[in-house]
């Protein structure tokens, strides 16, 4: 009885959906206040009985209910309670509830945090957020339905994919989907702009923090599966250039086209148009990335279920959303007017910059992820394109965005000289060079001319972002610091934290297949792995042959390793838990294989410098971000806000 | 340079940088492109020599061989129609299994021995991969009909 009410709760949603789909949008269009008043009452509406049914599905999942098909796939009595909690967005059905209730929550927050926006524009807003969660919550009910029953129910359930049984598997997917679901926000901001004919500086510090929110859940989603990858795929990669990973990338980098490009609308009133290009783009590409990953044209371990009639539905969707927010814009477009000029040394030449080099480097990982699928379609032969393709074309676009970044911080709005840019840049290029040039040859050894290149990039990414902080903070002169000012320095010196992480870890890592006894000691990297054994332990669904190493440098014992090899009982499945140990400047990483006869066994060595920097990159990214939300600009917006219900209500 | 002639040389210099980004993207996407072939592709002499490409089928059963304590491994794909003999050396993906669909990358030795750089790991066990699934399928298409 329990999981049809959860499907009664969806269907009551799609009902709600449909009318903040509807009548806001047509009373914002017809001057009908009481039209627009069912906006917010609607989505609160929609959020309550969303929240029920993922409710509903996770009881379901927690009290073993395999009378529901869903569950009997992707759950067992035998699976511990958090990763029951969890597999509920571990499958197709499951996660598509789960992006409509991450959409409801976004919903919700912009309807309770839009009270200082004139009501016709948030309820354009709210409107096409409706258009947006009405199709999901169709698709969700008519192909993807997670509360189907399975009569007669299963004794036990097949239990989740081994891979997800992971703690990083509990925060990952909810943060990829916040970010993901998030790029819907900026999109019905841009529509409901497009809508109403008026875009200024206001729309564009509206828009910005919203952006900002998503842009950062991405950035930690996105991260949190790139070391999930790292770690539990076993074999150490940290990207593959895997579509699905494609799929999620591209809206991020879209949105940090978009985030710059804002910043140029909100303080120049500029840019306009494009702007709303990027907002559109970003959430298309997000809906791309749902369409590649659920329709089963692309196989991996994201890939759930394979299924035409979801792909045409979804294809369906991108093409109504983006076809006709493209459309309202070839109309509107012209009517969003630039409030100004600027010089080519300015600031936004370079923002211009980033932004044409961002979507160069968008279009081609979305070239390098459609190209294959549509040249197989045509019956070209079946082909993919190799990891080095897709390095190759991002390091030409990003390397010289990372170049531009150093001085587009310290170049002024509309127009600079020369002359003191260069002054003030003297010793953040000085210390690039040098440290890009020493750090390399003298600590690692000789290398190529491209790790040289860039880690003097990193360095001058890093060194050019602490200019500001360092002069305001210990010499004490300079412009004071805004939260968002101090923002911007954090999250570039992360991208040159990250650029020198992903440079050391790729141009020094040391990988060695080897065959080892118990008994032996095999040198690597510097260390000493001395193979002590392998004996058998019992998990709680699984049985593992747990290697017994210790890592050893010049004879000092560092720590003990102790990979494993399970076997989850009920899938079957064999599985490789890597052991890493994890200093800033290095990982080692020992990974067993599988045994070769005479006692041996095969493992993967791996000695990684620095790819903690990764890891921390990413965080300081996403941490400028949350500091730039917290700028006092838009905490008067809310404080003006706060004024005005106090008056509404006083009144 | 007034203002409008800034922002014509911006301009070009964008679409000079836009036009020849694009051009060696596309030069190096051909040269990237890796092609798949099955056994009976591979016996009809369609695989290029001395080019790096992918081969697929089902692990033959019993074909699996290796020397005690070695990581070098001999194994046979198969599409039912023709064999291709397979060398590997390193570790192996978790899901590798005879009787099991695989994917190998890398080129053709002199001895006809197929040297394989990568051998592809999969996430499911019952997964097949579509090439390999269309391969056997084109194999044998009176069985399956």
């Amino acid at each position: 009885m329990i999981p049809e009410i959860g499907q009664f709760a969806l269907v009551l949603a799609l009902c709600l959906a449909l009318v903040q789909a509807t009548l806001p949008l047509l009373g914002a269009a017809l001057g009908r206040t009481e039209w627009m008043a069912l906006a917010r009452p609607a989505a609160a509406g929609q959020f309550v009985f969303v929240t029920i049914a993922f409710g509903i599905l996770e009881y379901a999942f927690l009290t073993d209910d395999f009378s529901v098909e869903f569950v009997a796939q992707h759950s067992n009595s035998a699976l511990p309670a958090f990763y029951k909690f969890t597999a509920a967005w571990g499958g197709h059905e499951g996660s598509m509830l789960f992006w409509i209730t991450v959409l409801a929550i976004w919903t919700m927050a912009v309807a309770a945090f839009s009270r200082s926006q004139p009501e016709e524009f948030v309820s354009r807003v709210l409107g096409v957020l409706g258009i947006v969660s009405a199709g999901i919550v169709a698709f969700a009910l008519l192909t993807s339905n997670p509360f189907l029953r399975l009569l007669p129910a299963v004794a036990d359930g097949n239990d989740l994919n081994p891979l997800l049984q992971d703690p990083g598997m509990i925060i990952h997917p909810p943060m990829l989907y916040l970010g993901y679901v998030g790029m819907s926000v900026p999109f019905a901001f841009a529509v409901a702009a497009l809508l109403t004919g008026r875009l200024d500086k206001n729309w564009a510090k509206w828009t910005r923090p919203w952006t900002v929110a998503a842009w950062v859940m991405l950035t930690c989603g996105i991260t949190l599966g790139s070391w999930w990858s790292y770690y539990e795929l076993g074999w150490g990669g940290w990207w593959f250039w895997d579509p699905v990973e494609n799929s999620s990338f591209m809206p991020w980098l879209m949105a940090t086209a978009l985030l710059h490009s804002l910043a140029v609308t909100e303080r120049r009133g500029i840019f306009k148009s494009w702007t709303v290009l990027l907002a559109i783009g970003a959430f298309s590409l997000s809906l791309l990335g749902t369409f590649l990953t659920r329709s089963g044209v692309l196989i991996s371990v994201h890939a759930f279920a394979a299924d035409p009639t979801r792909g045409l539905f979804i294809l369906g969707i991108l093409a109504l959303f983006s076809g006709g927010a493209l459309l309202l814009y070839a109309f509107r477009a012209g009517r969003l007017e630039a409030e100004g000029g600027f010089k080519l040394m300015s600031r936004e030449s370079f923002l211009m910059a980033n932004n044409i080099l961002l979507v160069i480097a968008t279009a081609s990982v979305l070239w390098g992820t459609l190209g294959p699928l549509i040249i197989t379609a045509l019956g070209l032969g079946t082909i993919s394109v190799g990891v080095p393709w897709f390095n190759m074309m991002f390091l030409l676009s990003t390397l010289p965005l990372v170049a531009l970044l150093g001085v587009g911080m310290h170049t002024a709005w509309k127009q600079m000289l020369a002359a003191p840019l260069l002054r003030r840049l003297r010793w953040p290029a000085a210390i690039a060079v040098v440290a890009g040039v020493a750090a390399p040859v003298l600590v690692y050894g000789a290398t190529s001319v491209l790790t040289i290149v860039a880690v003097a990039a990193g360095v001058w990414v890093c060194a050019s972002a602490l200019l500001d902080p360092v002069r305001k903070l210990v010499l004490r002169t300079g412009a004071p610091l805004t939260r968002g000012h101090l923002g911007m320095c954090l999250a570039h010196f992360g991208v040159g934290i990250f650029i020198l992480g992903a440079t050391m870890a790729s141009g020094y890592n040391l990988e060695k297949d080897v065959s080892a006894k118990p008994g032996d000691t095999i040198q690597a990297g510097g260390y000493e792995f001395l193979f002590r054994g392998v004996h058998r332990v019992e998990g709680p669904n699984f049985v593992a042959d747990e290697g017994e190493f210790e890592l050893r440098r010049g004879g000092k014992l560092i720590t003990m390793l102790a990979p494993q090899k399970r076997v989850y009982r009920v899938q079957q499945n064999p599985m490789t838990e890597a052991a890493i140990d994890t200093k800033p400047t290095r990982d080692v990483f020992l990974a067993l294989g599988e045994p070769l006869g005479n006692d041996a066994w095969s493992l993967r060595i791996q000695v990684k410098p620095m790819i903690s920097f990764l890891w921390f990159g990413a965080g300081f990214m996403a941490l400028g971000g949350i500091l730039a939300i917290t700028d006092r600009r838009y905490r008067q917006l809310r404080q003006q806000q706060t004024v005005r219900a106090q008056v509404v209500g006083a009144a | 340079m007034k203002p409008r002639q800034q922002r014509m040389v911006l301009i070009a210099g964008v679409l000079i940088g836009v036009v020849v980004a694009v051009g060696f993207g596309f030069r190096a996407f051909q040269e990237n492109l890796s092609y798949f072939f099955s056994p009976s592709d591979v016996a009809a002499g369609k695989a290029p020599a001395g080019r790096s490409f992918r081969l697929g089928g089902m692990v033959v059963n019993d074909s699996v061989q290796r020397e005690p304590g070695s990581l070098t491994i001999d194994f046979t794909v198969t599409d039912f129609a023709n064999t291709v003999p397979v060398r590997y050396t390193g570790v192996l993906p978790d899901l590798f299994k005879e009787g099991k669909g695989v994917v190998v990358r890398g080129q053709t030795g002199a001895d006809g021995r197929f040297v394989a750089q990568e051998v592809i790991a999969k996430h499911d066990e019952n997964y097949m991969p579509p090439e390999v699934k269309g391969a056997i399928e084109k194999a044998r298409p009176v069985e399956n009909q």
